[in-house]
């Protein structure tokens, strides 16, 4: 918890100063000397002002060096435990001489958004020329100025992104992010436990699974899937009264002790235990858990229909390889590559001839509809609508009061 | 008994600020050279403390101003998420007392319970290493490596590894159920006693370590004086042995309260979303989630003052001056 900011204004700056040495935290010399640190520790936030560093003064260095540094969630790439390599990276140094440092940073948006608020809104490099974050993230980092625009002309295979991922209310024509996977949230339950399986968001508030049910920590695909269900357009125009009533029954459920514990990826633990029987869950986590565990649990999108979210890559303002973070992106929207790492992620996949180039890859998920989703299948899922700053702020203070925090 | 008298003279001499000065007094009488040598040693003093002056100065004293001064900043009209500016907005901590002063009670409440619960456990497992197996090198080892051991692994390993112990479909949960200890639909996972359990079990380390080393100095010779004065067992546990280890027991307790009451771990992978939030949670949700960064540093700057006023009033009460 190290806030990062001191008073901009010198005035102001002063009167804290002076507020403290009135409670004889400091005194004389040494009150002077603390100040002037003071002054020089503060990284010069920008409080009010556009929040953002200029991505002109930027120099690109990609050219004298060739790496490329890239901060992405866990289990989201290709991985060969045995060699202990990312196969597909490898391929791509081959390819382009490139050396890319691959580190998964990422363990949640919020986490890692405070994590390096402070360096973006000065203008500094994080370290990172290509960052992961879900649409919403993606929405509020764009909306900051904490992006680069790209250079499409790098990025040719560009052209392969989904016609219905082109062109996002958050960043009109993809000028400064592009999908990397995409996801559902949906409901999955223990086959074993629940023979019957379940249909709608409101089976999970059966008594017979009270104190065996959890939901996400993350406030869109909860309340996304339970607006859903009180038949709400999510990506439509709703607001206050919507998010309201279906906080109301999120409440209701918590209170009842019908849902155990509200939830992160650590969810898929207490699946894994028995202690949660029933789960609002993300699609690719049950691929992988069923895959490691045996077939134990399903999951399907609800009557009244799921979230579809995306992630997105990112060059973070200030970062010095952008064309290098560029040719990454180009490579990954090569179908054949793309196929490679939705076989290995099993999510979907954002680019057009993946399917036909998983064939080649691994036939057997090709019909994967988790993967490759039919039309139908789509027609459940929805996009929820970017919320204003306004929104999000008080939207996030009402889901977390809601949730014990 | 006399020797019970030197030692306790010993003892209340040791920190006396009346009687330290009475030692200096020969000063007066020193020769100049000797003073001056004296001055330069005391110099050097200073130089020594140099680095922990400026260690503490980085990384203590300016983050706490640094968050003093966070949390006093405003949000203005239209200002996107993360964007504040600074002003001496003091209603901030009205605002978070109000909407947290529960979590914040309920924090030191969970810490209270789990350093009493950590000394009733802690110090008889000291007193057994220290006292009774002291001349039994190999066996008080191995149990001394036994109450460290936690140390070396992750404490959220630890921590999730008490879930699956834990987990409604365990073992030691469906024998509880057996033997109605437990009821039917009851669980021991997401609630307020795992919570606790949890900090108890996760602090008991350092609620043992200064009382094992208080009590390893115990001259157990006035154990012997004591019953040859016709004290039974409890009469010279409290007016020997206890008296002699409160250094360990202050050392111990205040080594638990105070990380425990601003845990959140335990709070997070043990409790639920209903009577079980710690302020440690509270802080984290609004820090990053809500991204209210005066509302997370009014907190943070909340319970370190009651930390501390706690910490003054205990020790106040029952930490004399020859014990700390």
């Amino acid at each position: 918890m190290t806030p990062r900011r001191l008073p901009e204004d010198p005035q102001l700056r002063r009167l804290v100063v002076a507020q403290m040495s009135r409670r004889n935290v400091l005194t004389g010399a040494g009150g002077l000397t603390l100040a002037g640190l003071l002054a020089a520790c503060g990284t010069g936030g920008t409080p009010t002002s556009q929040g953002s560093a200029e991505g002109g003064a930027v120099v690109d260095r990609s050219a004298e060096e060739k790496i490329v540094n890239w901060a992405n969630w866990t289990l989201y790439l290709d991985y060969d435990s045995e060699a202990q390599t990312y196969p597909s990276l490898d391929a791509f140094t081959k390819q382009t001489g490139i050396q890319a440092n691959y580190s998964e940073d990422i363990d949640g948006n919020d986490s890692y958004f405070g994590k390096v608020q402070g360096q973006l809104a000065a203008g500094q490099d994080i370290g990172q020329d290509i960052v992961t974050l879900t649409d919403w993230m993606t929405a509020r980092m764009i909306r900051l100025g904490y992006t680069q625009e790209l250079d499409r002309s790098n990025i040719p295979n560009a052209k392969n992104l989904l016609r219905n991922l082109q062109d996002v209310d958050f960043d009109p024509g993809r000028k400064h992010s592009l999908t990397w996977q995409s996801g559902f949230a949906g409901i999955a339950w223990n086959k074993k436990a629940i023979p019957g399986g379940l249909k709608s968001v409101s089976d999970l508030w059966n008594p017979e699974l009270r104190g065996r049910v959890e939901v996400l920590d993350e406030m869109r695909d909860t309340l996304g899937l339970m607006m859903l269900e009180n038949g709400v357009d999510i990506g439509g125009n709703w607001g206050d009264d919507e998010f309201d009533n279906a906080l109301d029954d999120l409440r209701r459920e918590i209170a009842n002790g019908q849902i155990r514990q509200v939830k992160g990826n650590s969810y898929k633990q207490d699946l894994i235990s028995e202690d949660a029987l029933a789960v609002v869950a993300w699609s690719g986590d049950i691929t992988q858990l069923n895959f490691e565990q045996g077939d134990k649990w399903e999951f399907i999108l609800p009557e009244a229909g799921g979230t579809l979210w995306s992630d997105n890559l990112m060059v973070p303002v200030a970062s010095p390889h952008k064309t290098n973070a560029e040719k990454l992106m180009n490579f990954y929207y090569d179908p054949e590559n793309a196929a490679t790492v939705a076989a290995w992620v099993n999510y979907i996949s954002p680019v057009a001839g993946a399917r036909e180039a998983m064939e080649k890859v691994d036939p057997s998920l090709v019909d994967n509809p988790l993967i490759f989703p039919t039309d139908e299948y789509l027609a459940d899922a929805h996009v929820i609508r970017t919320l204003s700053a306004d929104e999000e702020t008080k939207y996030n203070d009402r889901f977390q009061k809601a949730i014990g925090n | 008994m006399s020797l019970l008298a030197t030692r306790r003279q010993q003892q209340t001499g040791a920190g006396k600020g009346k009687n330290g000065r009475k030692r200096n007094k020969p000063e007066d009488f020193r020769s100049p050279g000797e003073v001056a040598a004296d001055k330069r040693k005391s110099h050097m003093g200073y130089w020594l403390i140099l680095p922990g002056f400026i260690f503490m100065l980085l990384f203590f004293v300016l983050p706490v101003f640094s968050l003093l001064a966070t949390s006093l900043y405003t949000k203005p009209p239209g200002a996107d998420i993360g964007q504040f500016a600074p002003a001496l907005q003091f209603s901030n901590y009205a605002v978070v007392l109000q909407d947290y002063w529960a979590e914040l009670i309920r924090s030191f409440g969970f810490a209270l319970i789990a350093t009493v619960a950590a000394l009733l456990i802690g110090y008889p497992m000291a007193y057994l290493v220290a006292v009774r197996l002291r001349h039994r090198n190999l066996l008080r080892g191995i149990l001394l490596v036994l109450i460290i051991a936690p140390f070396f692994t992750s404490f959220i390993l630890r921590t999730q590894a008490w879930k699956q112990i834990l987990a409604d479909e365990s073992l030691v949960v469906s024998a509880l159920q057996a033997v109605a200890l437990l009821p039917e639909d009851g669980r021991l996972t997401a609630t307020a006693f795992a919570v606790v359990c949890g900090l108890t079990y996760n602090f008991l380390p350092f609620m043992t370590l200064p009382i094992y080393a208080s009590l390893e100095r115990l001259d157990t010779r006035l154990l012997e004086a004591s019953s040859d004065l016709y004290s039974n067992a409890f009469t010279t546990f409290r007016r020997v042995t206890l008296p002699l280890s409160m250094p360990g027991v202050m050392a111990g307790t205040l080594l638990t309260f105070i990380p425990a009451s601003g845990d959140y771990i335990n709070a997070a992978l043990l409790g639920n979303n209903q009577d079980t939030t710690m302020i440690g949670q509270v802080i984290d949700s609004r820090f990053f989630r809500v991204v209210d960064y005066p509302g997370a540093s009014a907190l943070s700057f909340i319970l370190m003052l009651a930390i501390l006023a706690l910490v003054t009033l205990y020790v106040r009460r029952f930490g004399t001056k020859e014990l700390i």
